[in-house]
């Protein structure tokens, strides 16, 4: 059968440097004695910690809870000790920490009790759920959680599923390795979201300069007895783009403000696919991933590394040469500076790659944008980076939008081509966080001014019920008194003494209530002082002797205070 | 002639009732300016500006009254919005520009008077008469309001710290530093 591919629009074919990583096969990294596992690992609601320190973990076993449908839990990748849940570095551009497990390994690396189950049995919605619980996020390096991904648009019928092989960024192999060795697996994980998404047809797409990996691909799929199409595409970054791949793949253009199901098709990676097999068929969940590690190394090869393994003990592996000054997390176009080593590796973690003055030199100077127009040619998402440059760069924000600054999937093919060396990308990107920050606060504001303007209204309402409930009073009495010499002709006695009783016995009920209210005072002892220790008693009357002014204080206190806030 | 001037004066007749009914119809309820302008200010409800909340700054600017540069919680880029919506000129802040800030409640020290709940125009405080009182961070604007009323100085503002869901991309600059190895 043969395959017509379509192209996409710009791009650039720079120097792949995957050969060093493919001469090994993947190897098993060792367990490091402490893994720092973040919680907040894929896009969407951050899971909250199920863990506390002096826990014992097994392996796999689940440490944070997904936060809603669009988030994906976290587990121990090891078994041992959890000896703290604090903030540590994350593998982040910013350099910031975030709430991590932090689990002290025993070296017994004891499997939590593994239920393998049979998908085609279970509900689609179970399957779901058990993908979201087992951590199955993209592995491309988008982190988004796959279950959310498996449901088809409601109209519209789902016509091809995507499977990503490409990995087209320089360095990377980590794709390339897990296709040629555990092709079977990752067919079989296709299948998985196959069957929950039922589309048409399935198109693995792979760039055609991994023969090793579309041969073995083939091969799986006729062991499986499936009908995927395994499909060459040609070497051009970024292939590997999901939507420069379903544009390849389906001739499709997904525009910026659709997804992708709502044009009937939908894309995963490899690795994701792989990972959901494990989850499904074996009760493993994502508690490793391949990394290649290459660069200015002396062994560069992909490794099997558990999540939260830290990044400096990863990279020993490698054996970086002397001259490596700094290091790259993901590939040398779309990759970020890791700015602590201290960092754990994540489920984002694809790629790291050892930079020396010589691999990467220093970016030269940046020079005027001529209005070359390259970066408009390179541009796979045909926008035009140079207006987008010089909007993000006045800070006129409203403009890159307008010139869809959020279409740019920060490929940096324009920084990569431009002649004056101007670094595109990361003005795009300072622009980008710039509005996001812009939008939050104006929601902020919003719910701000609502909440403001509910609670003068309920101000405004309290005022005109009290109001109201003061003259209803007055005029009750109004209307008594005029009823009482009406009464006194017929009979005067009981009229007279019976507004004099009554106003006793109210007294009367109020003195009892508030006796009451003393005795059942008194009565009450806290509960939980039994048993307390000789330091917590001590506390305990310190905070009492600090409080015994302020009690005596308080009924001066409110009667000043609201002017003092009223005149603000 | 006289058909000339009938026909002028039916014509002015017939446009003056078709304007009459359009002002009628699309009658625009407030004051879109000051609309427009409240939609700049931070709603932070501090009174720092001198009114009474942000809508009374905003129809204070939008009669003349109010300079442009009396919102310190809206900062200079406020300040800039609000020159360039109304075509005048920038001018700098009258107070200090501060970060962002929350407050919070000693809540050891907190005696339960409802002072602050009465203060905070945002109802971001909860508690009851002689419980302990707590603020929900996500709902404060961090305007200050209720660290005066409290009666036994257990309100602090806190400045946000930056994480990892409010960072964001600096301004590409080049610093010229000399280069630090890596740890
Ligand atoms: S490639 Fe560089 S110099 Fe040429 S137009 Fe684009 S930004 Fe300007
Ligand atoms: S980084 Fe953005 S603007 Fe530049 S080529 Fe890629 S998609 Fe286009
Ligand atoms: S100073 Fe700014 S935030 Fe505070 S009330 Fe005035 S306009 Fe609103
Ligand atoms: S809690 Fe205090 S600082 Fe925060 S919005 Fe309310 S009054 Fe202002």
């Amino acid at each position: 059968m043969l395959q017509q591919l379509f192209k996409f629009k710009g791009g650039v074919k720079p120097a792949t440097n995957k050969a060093p990583s493919v001469q090994a096969p993947i190897g098993i990294a060792p367990v490091p004695p402490l893994l720092v596992v973040p919680l907040h690992q894929s896009i969407g609601g951050q899971p909250q910690p199920l863990v506390a320190a002096g826990e014992h973990v097994l392996k796999g076993q689940r440490i944070g809870a997904a936060d809603k449908w669009v988030s994906a839990a976290v587990h121990a990748p090891t078994s041992g000790t959890v000896i703290a849940v604090e903030e540590r570095i994350t593998a982040h551009p910013s350099g910031l920490p975030t709430l991590s497990v932090v689990i002290e390994a025993d070296g017994k690396d004891e499997w939590i009790e593994r239920q393998p189950l049979d998908y085609a049995s279970l509900e689609p919605e179970q399957v779901r759920e058990i993908l979201r619980d087992s951590g199955v996020v993209g592995l491309g390096g988008a982190v988004f959680p796959s279950h959310v991904k498996t449901e088809a648009a409601k109209a519209v019928p789902m016509e091809e599923l995507v499977i990503n092989g490409a990995e087209c960024e320089p360095f990377m192999t980590c794709d390339d390795l897990l296709m040629r060795e555990r092709p079977e697996g990752i067919v079989r994980g296709i299948a998985i979201f196959r069957d929950l998404l039922k589309p048409k047809r399935v198109l693995i797409g792979i760039e055609d300069n991994k023969p090793e990996a579309i041969d073995a691909m083939r091969q799986a799929v006729e062991a499986v007895g499936e009908d995927f199409e395994v499909v060459g595409v040609p070497t051009r970054y970024p292939a590997g783009g999901a939507k420069q791949l379903i544009r390849v793949l389906t001739g499709k253009e997904i525009p910026a403000a659709k997804r992708s199901p709502e044009m009937g098709v939908q894309c995963f990676n490899v690795a994701t696919a792989y990972t959901a097999w494990r989850a499904i068929a074996f009760g493993e969940p994502v508690i490793s991933r391949i990394v290649t590690l290459t660069g200015n190394v002396e062994q560069a090869r992909n490794w099997e590394v558990r999540l939260g393994t830290p990044i400096q003990d990863v990279i020993k592996l490698a054996e970086p040469k002397a001259d490596t000054n700094r290091f790259l997390m993901g590939g040398p176009m779309m990759g970020f500076d890791i700015p602590d080593l201290a960092a754990p590796v994540v489920k984002a973690t694809n790629c790291l790659i050892a930079g020396s003055p010589k691999l990467f030199p220093p970016p030269a100077p940046e020079m005027p944008c001529i209005r070359c127009g390259a970066c408009a040619q390179a541009c796979p998402h045909e926008l035009q980076p140079f207006e987008l440059y010089w909007f993000s760069r006045a800070r006129n924000f409203g403009k890159t939008q307008e010139y869809n600054l959020f279409d740019c999937i920060e490929c940096g093919c324009c920084s990569y081509v431009c002649p004056s060396h101007i670094p595109l990308v990361q003005y795009f990107r300072f622009a980008k966080s710039e509005i996001w920050t812009r939008e939050r606060d104006k929601s902020q504001a919003d719910a701000a001014k609502a909440r403001f303007e509910f609670r003068n209204e309920r101000e405004e309402r309290e005022k005109a019920e009290k109001a109201e409930r003061l003259a209803r009073a007055a005029a009750a009495k109004a209307a008594e008194k005029k009823a009482a010499p009406a009464e006194t002709t017929a009979s005067a006695e009981p009229a007279t003494a019976a507004p004099v009783d009554a106003e006793a016995a109210k007294k009367a009920a109020i003195a009892a209530a508030m006796e009451r209210a003393r005795q059942q005072r008194e009565a009450v002892q806290p509960k939980n002082t039994d048993g307390l220790t000789v330091a917590q008693r001590k506390e305990i009357a310190e905070i009492e002797a600090r409080r015994a002014p302020l009690q005596a204080e308080q009924p001066t206190a409110p009667a000043q205070a609201p002017d003092a806030g009223g005149q603000q | 002639m006289l058909t000339a001037i009938l026909i002028m004066a039916l014509g002015a007749v017939i446009l003056g009732a078709a304007l009459g009914y359009a002002s009628i119809k699309f009658k625009v309820e407030g004051n879109p300016l000051v609309e427009k302008i409240d939609a700049i200010l931070p709603q932070t409800q501090c009174g720092q500006c001198g009114y009474p909340g942000c809508k009374p700054y905003a129809e204070a600017i939008a009669e003349g009254e109010a300079d442009i540069n009396r919102c310190p919680p809206g900062g200079m880029e406020g300040v800039r919005k609000l020159a360039d919506l109304l075509g005048r000129e920038v001018k700098p802040l009258d107070a200090e520009e501060k970060p962002k800030q929350v407050a919070i409640i000693d809540e050891q020290l907190c005696i339960g008077c409802t002072l602050c709940i009465q203060a905070c125009p945002v109802d971001a405080i909860v508690g009851a008469a002689k419980q302990m009182h707590t603020i929900v961070e996500s709902l404060c604007t961090g305007c200050e309001l209720c660290v005066k009323p409290c009666p036994v100085e257990c309100i602090r503002m806190e400045p946000i710290p930056e994480k990892i869901d409010n960072w964001k991309w600096k301004y590409p600059v080049f610093e010229i530093k000399p280069v630090r190895r890596a740890a």
